[in-house]
């Protein structure tokens, strides 16, 4: 291996144990690596030859790899991901420099699934072109950061055009849908979507484009494309268009967002394992994959549940809710409005709360406490009690509601922040950032 | 996305409505990024607490404006949802001119704020004319103003939260809507936020504005109510406690101890 990258290994180790010591991110030791080797990335990932794959969009990337990757290691697979979430392309050489050994820049793993986000995606395809890219949705999601949702829809459409083997999309979301047509020559698409017994409920899950006049038709579905449809409220299959599927899957994930991820990933698995993907194997791998932390995730207090539920957007927040609103419990919401939430909170008008009336909130918390509580006033959901201050408002509200069920949504640093409280005091596993 | 068209929380009431308000919303699906409707669905909500019936207009391209509006509002959009909406806003010209001149209020966010300017002049140097309802021009560029923001006007200091790439330029004799105390406002130099004439607002505050400042939704449900009636605005008392302490801890994190009212 070239002298410099083996530099890159050894000062992107070393980082990483300094940043260790000191308690820091999973971002930083990639920052070093990068600097003293721009070439690190496609030198670690030359021996892996069972494909490149990215994944990418607004929502569900993070539960979507973690899905594909328990796919593939069903099937017998060899994968290098980022598993901590850290969807950056310096998370990315973090995670490789966990499992690269000193003196070897190469992973030696069949195949890579890596998260990224949208504007992290197109840097990864600057120095590695991936094989295959898996593009979920564009929805609005922290517009401070990319300003525009046409601009975010831009940036998966040349991650796509850079592809070069295969593309599986989302045919119900038309910002990612109408990428096909600048696809390089030769690549395969495929689509993964809804069933037409549940396209009714699109419309909250989807974003409008109106970029265009014409309205977007969905794609007619082929032999390999993958189709969600659901069998009640938690089991679901995915039909394939040639009439065959995997199912019925149980998830220990809620939710219609759950199923379509599962989805998505079932159809890209598909596509990479070819002749060797087995529907019973693919069954069994979904029903196995734990909730990412922070979505959906349960945590016993006092022998109650208490919900962790994390919300980005109006899309996710939205779909949460009609998730979660079958089974109303004992709510809190914190809103938090630092960079990693997106400052602006405006977004929050752009969800109805209306399915929270009946029961109403108990305690608004977070920086932006007052301006969720001022949002609920206008749904005519009653409020409980505001607590700004995060650990009070959890005390106050597992207090108050000690014999029953509970559900926090929350944005990503309050997540984090009452995650790290409840870990320490009911001993729950260690976890990474997870974004 | 839900395009929120429906008369708001219209709360059942024991006497009888002090009459209707039309509120026109100018293109929900295209011009209302940034929760942008939360505006729409504050003032609904207001007008009926103060015992009115509010009667929610969504107005969509291809349609025609007509002059029974009492409140007109515009959100933000993407580039391509302003391309959408030009056309259908030269074809109404006439009847937005005609209500400002009526005094209806009206208040223009972000792109529908700019396209009631004079002109939009893009990067290229292109000139896009607008309604010219403002004295204003805007430039585009390619520095985006992002950021919380705080507006001194006559209606208190106002919070809400900035994302836009033009810079507005006002008129000489264009009175400005606010002072900037905190963030870009119109351009990031001259510290006028937005712009007023009759009882047309323009301005950059997502957020959305109104709800965490009661005092100027209700500066506009009043002007609304007296076009609407003929007689003069009367206010119920309202309980804007959360709004308040939503917008003052807001003021205080963003210029200090000593300076929310
Ligand atoms: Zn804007």
């Amino acid at each position: 291996m070239p002298l410099r990258t083996s530099a890159a290994v050894v000062a992107g180790k070393a980082a990483r144990v300094a940043t260790r010591l000191r308690g820091g991110g999973s971002a930083f030791p990639g920052l070093v690596a990068e600097r003293v080797d721009p070439g690190f990335l496609a030198h670690a990932l030359q021996d892996v030859r069972g494909g490149i794959v990215v994944v990418s969009g607004t929502n569900g990337k993070t539960t979507t790899t973690k899905m594909l990757v328990a796919l593939l290691r069903a099937h017998g697979r060899r994968v290098f991901t980022n598993p901590t979430g850290s969807n950056f392309t310096r998370g990315v050489i973090s995670a490789m420099l966990r499992e690269l050994p000193v003196g070897r820049g190469r992973l030696s793993a069949d195949i890579a699934v890596l998260e990224l986000d949208e504007a992290h995606a197109l840097k990864f395809a600057a120095a590695v072109k991936p094989t295959h890219s898996l593009l979920l949705n564009v929805a609005r999601d922290q517009l401070d950061r990319f300003a525009e949702i046409d601009h975010t829809a831009r940036l998966l459409a040349s991650l796509a055009s850079s592809t070069t083997t295969g593309v599986v999309l989302n045919r119900d979301d038309s910002f990612v849908a109408r990428v096909a047509p600048d696809l390089a020559p030769g690549v395969e698409v495929r689509y993964f979507g809804v069933h037409e017994s549940i396209a009714a409920r699109l419309p909250e899950l989807l974003e409008a484009d109106v970029r265009f006049g014409d309205e977007f038709t969905a794609p007619e579905p082929a032999a390999y494309d993958g189709l969600l449809k659901p069998a009640d409220e938690r089991a679901f299959d995915v039909v394939f268009g040639a009439g065959d599927g995997v199912g019925p899957v149980t998830l220990q994930q809620r939710g219609l967002a759950a199923m379509i991820n599962a989805t998505a990933a079932a159809t890209t698995a598909r596509m990479l394992l070819g002749e060797a993907f087995d529907a019973a194997t693919a069954a069994t791998a979904l029903a196995g994959v734990r909730p990412p932390f922070g979505r959906g995730e349960v945590i016993q207090v006092d022998g109650q549940p208490l919900e962790l539920v994390l919300v980005k957007n109006p899309a996710g927040f939205t779909v949460a809710l009609g998730t979660y609103g079958t089974t109303p419990v004992a709510t809190m919401i914190a809103i938090n409005d630092n960079d990693a939430d997106g400052r602006d909170v405006s977004w929050l008008y752009d969800v109805s709360f209306a399915s929270l009336r009946e029961r109403g909130v108990a305690t608004t918390s977070g920086i932006r406490a007052y301006d969720m509580a001022l949002r609920l006033s206008y749904d005519d959901v009653s409020v409980g009690s505001i607590e700004p201050e995060l650990i009070a408002a959890l005390d106050a509200f597992c207090a108050a509601h000690a014999g029953e069920p509970k559900r926090i949504f929350c944005t990503y640093t309050a997540m984090m922040a009452l995650r790290r409280t409840l870990a320490a005091r009911h001993g729950l596993p260690d976890f990474g950032e997870e974004g | 996305m839900p395009v929120f068209d429906e008369p708001g929380a219209a709360a059942p009431s024991v006497r009888p409505s002090k009459g209707t308000i039309n509120l026109v919303h100018l293109y929900p699906r295209e011009m209302s990024i940034y929760g942008d409707l939360g505006n729409t669905r504050c003032l609904a909500a207001r007008i009926a607490r103060h015992g009115y019936t509010a009667n929610v207009i969504g107005h969509h391209p291809g349609s025609l404006l007509d002059r029974s509006a009492h409140l007109v509002v515009g959100g933000g959009g993407q580039d391509s949802g302003q391309a959408r909406v030009e056309e259908d806003l030269f074809a109404n010209a006439d009847t937005l001119r005609g209500l400002a001149a009526d005094g209806v209020p009206m208040m223009m966010i972000c792109g529908t704020y700019q396209l009631f300017g004079n002109a939009f002049v893009t990067v290229e140097g292109q000139r896009l004319p607008g309604l010219g309802i403002l004295d204003v021009t805007t430039q585009g560029n390619a520095k985006r103003m992002i950021g919380p923001s705080v507006l001194e006007t006559e209606f208190g200091t106002i919070v809400g939260y900035e994302n836009h790439s033009g810079s507005t330029t006002l008129s000489a004799g264009q009175s400005p809507f606010g002072v900037v105390r905190h963030g870009f406002g119109n351009n990031g130099e001259d510290q006028t936020g937005g712009a007023r004439t009759a009882n047309v607002f323009g301005h950059y505050l997502h957020g959305p504005v109104l709800p965490a400042n009661p005092r100027f939704a209700d500066a506009l449900v009043a002007y609304a109510a007296e076009l609407a009636t003929g007689r003069p605005f009367e206010p119920e008392p309202q309980d804007d406690g959360v709004a308040d302490q939503a917008r003052t801890r807001q003021i205080r994190r963003l210029l200090g101890s000593d300076s929310a009212r």
